[in-house]
């Protein structure tokens, strides 16, 4: 089986997010970017499938915000080709990033393409069902593992519903799966494996043309949340806000 | 006596595999000292002398499948009683779980993230790198930032990841800024560029993250000029004093109280008021048992008028280890899963029939291991955990002002 992948790097929660001086945007200078919690899910549900029943795992990424970091663990964990696609600028929003994933994954000819159901930082809709309309392609979405099916040509799903009713669906390949969790959480690779990857790992440059679309959106104002009238805001040391947080559970009747 | 001491823990693996000859690999007798000695022995499936008789018997592939590979929190009572001198905390429980790692067995989940937080951010706790200076916020005293004014200094302090950002240990820094700056000394600190140093065994047996510790630690310490390097954390002060020189990385190194400890007729003149209380000392394992260091943190507190030093019945060499280190800090749930005990209560146990007000420590994991430990005993109030420079600060109004 042929895989594809996508990776995404997001802003870094651990650094306090800014906002630039337009107003409408994220200060990306100062943030910090790390893997898409979400790819991270695709890749090992893909490396899982390999280690199941053979598949050649391809990563698709965006040259953004760090990545190479990601890249060489994913090639450590067992990533098998790499592909870079070299960006003028920022990424994309969502529907134009999927068309250029599309382009970039069209000419794997890949059986499966995994890729992330969700990111924090998703505008105009999610990449996932983005790029299946793109390469018009079925998909499914919010899946919690993959496993092999029986049945040559099809794959098994397991997807979630709300109220976390679970189904298991047979889907026909090629097919866009939009990954939630894979069947065991993101493996932990030894730094001594990263680092020989570092060594030895090519990246494949990509590069792609897309015709450019009109943005869906655009954002007007971006701010902090702000506190509302029905929120009480902490305030004081920390033993008078313990104190506080006593009293309230203790109101409410959470605590005896 | 064939002394087995070895830099590299791979030499040990592959002596312990290679076996058929009748002639044990380590010049393991199988005398069991150091399952005995084990703190956690009794919860492992295989404690050190199991470990290496089913290693010498072919059965490597069970030991690095086995919990109990992540169970030792690395206090060296086996390697230090070992008769045969096998370093088996030290070098050998590291290489096992590299080599278990290699072979794609996961580390317990808490540790992994602590692994990953160290590699992504440099330090245990997954903070900014931009918040590492934090402790500083309204600190009464100048804290020299090299990495923004490069500047000759004698003392170069490595403040440590805990101190650094956890709000308990921040405290102790703060206090050790204004002891320095009270001693007339010129320091500095690594500010926001400041990393984990990466424990004493060589990150619990993540090789490869120790390596690239000491490279990009290497990098930032040669371009800074200073006499010595003054670590906060005792496990800092053996990695830099015994596995960097492996790496060709050498400074002269200090933990805090030796370096304090050689100062005392200085800090004497700074003495404002007694601290009345009967103190007990824990030795951490690693300046402790591990390096010797016994008498440095003793006659710290016995500087301080007032101050009753009462020793617990385990001390010194018999300590009994806090359970934090060899990566134990975040292994709590998994050994308590095991089957085994948080040593942190049984330390505090220990400490309270002394009938100490204060249990002083100087190593920055045991703060919040043993403050823990006293509120699940039941004995706050009258039990207070303090690092010897807390008590060192009161006794010369050096503590936080609001304290």
């Amino acid at each position: 089986m042929n895989i594809a992948v996508v990776i995404r790097q997001v802003p870094d929660l651990i650094e306090p997010l800014e906002i630039d001086a337009s107003g409408s945007a994220l200060d990306l200078d100062s943030a910090s970017f790390i893997v898409n919690e979400s790819d991270d899910h695709a890749l090992e549900q893909a490396i899982l499938l390999k280690e199941a029943g053979g598949a050649t795992v391809n990563v698709v990424a965006l040259d953004f915000g760090n990545v190479d970091d990601t890249l060489y663990a994913a090639s450590a964990k067992g990533a098998d080709r790499i592909f870079k696609i070299p960006l003028d600028g920022l990424p994309p929003p969502p529907r134009a990033a999927a068309a250029l994933f599309a382009e970039a994954i069209k000419p794997l000819q890949a059986d499966l393409v995994l890729v992330g159901v969700q990111a924090h930082d998703e505008l105009d809709g999610g990449v996932s069902p983005f790029l299946a309309a793109a390469m018009n392609l079925p998909y499914v979405g919010v899946i919690r593992g993959v496993k092999a099916a029986s049945e040559p040509g099809t794959i098994s799903v397991c997807k979630e519903f709300p109220g976390a009713v679970m189904a298991r669906l047979k889907v026909k390949l090629p097919a866009v799966l939009g990954i939630l969790g894979a069947e065991q959480p993101p493996r932990y690779v030894p730094v001594s494996r990263i680092r020989a990857a570092m060594k030895s790992t090519q990246f494949e440059e990509r590069s792609v043309a897309t015709s450019p679309s009109e943005p869906l959106l655009s954002v007007c104002r971006l701010y902090p949340p702000a506190s509302g009238s029905r929120a009480e805001m902490l305030s004081g040391s920390e033993t008078e806000v313990a104190a506080r947080i006593a009293e309230i559970l203790a109101q409410k009747g959470m605590v005896k | 006596m064939a002394t087995v001491q070895t830099s590299k823990g791979a030499d040990l693996l592959e002596r312990l595999g290679k076996n058929g000859d009748g002639k044990p690999p380590l010049g393991c007798m199988q005398c069991g000292l150091c399952a005995a000695s084990c703190p956690l022995g009794q919860a492992m499936e295989f404690p050190p002398r199991k470990l290496i008789l089913q290693a010498e018997s072919g059965n490597l592939e069970k030991v690095l499948a086995s919990p109990s590979l992540w169970m030792c929190v690395a206090c060296y009572a086996c390697s230090k009683r070992c008769p045969r001198g096998i370093e088996l905390a030290d070098v050998l429980w590291p290489a096992l779980r590299d080599a278990a790692m290699q072979q794609g067995i996961q580390p317990p989940a808490e540790l992994q993230e602590t692994f990953q937080n160290i590699f992504k951010y440099g330090n245990t706790l997954g903070r900014s790198p931009r918040q590492r200076m934090d402790w500083t916020k309204d600190l009464d005293v100048r804290v020299l930032d090299l990495s923004k004014e490069t500047r000759p200094v004698e003392v170069l302090l490595l403040v440590g990841c805990y101190p650094s950002y956890y709000p308990r240990n921040q405290v102790v820094a703060r206090a050790f800024a204004r002891l320095l700056t009270q001693l007339g000394i010129t320091w500095g600190v690594l500010g926001a560029q400041e990393k984990a140093i990466g424990e004493c065994d060589r990150m619990f047996g993540e090789e490869g993250l120790f390596e690239t510790l000491v490279e990009a630690n290497r990098k930032l310490l040669d371009k800074q000029d200073f006499r010595k390097l003054v670590v906060l954390d005792p496990h800092a002060f053996r990695a830099l004093q015994k596995y960097y020189p492996r790496f060709g990385v050498w400074y002269p190194v200090q933990h805090y109280t030796t370096f304090l400890a050689e100062r005392l007729e200085q800090l004497k003149p700074l003495i404002a008021k007694p601290v009345e209380a009967a103190v007990t000392y824990h030795d951490n394992c690693c300046a402790g048992r591990r390096c010797g260091y016994f008498d440095p943190p003793r006659n710290l507190l016995q500087l301080v008028p007032g101050v009753k030093l009462v020793e617990m019945a385990c001390n010194r060499d018999n300590a009994l280890c806090c359970g934090g280190g060899g990566g134990g800090m975040w292994l709590d749930a998994h050994i308590v899963a095991q089957g085994g005990q948080r040593l942190s209560d049984q330390r505090v146990a220990q400490a309270a029939e002394t009938g100490a007000e204060i249990l002083a420590v100087s190593c920055p994991y045991e703060l919040a291991r043993f403050e823990d430990a006293v509120k699940v005993a039941g004995l706050e109030g009258r039990l207070k955990v303090r690092d010897i420079i807390e008590v060192l600060a009161e006794c010369m109004d050096l503590g936080e002002r609001n304290a």
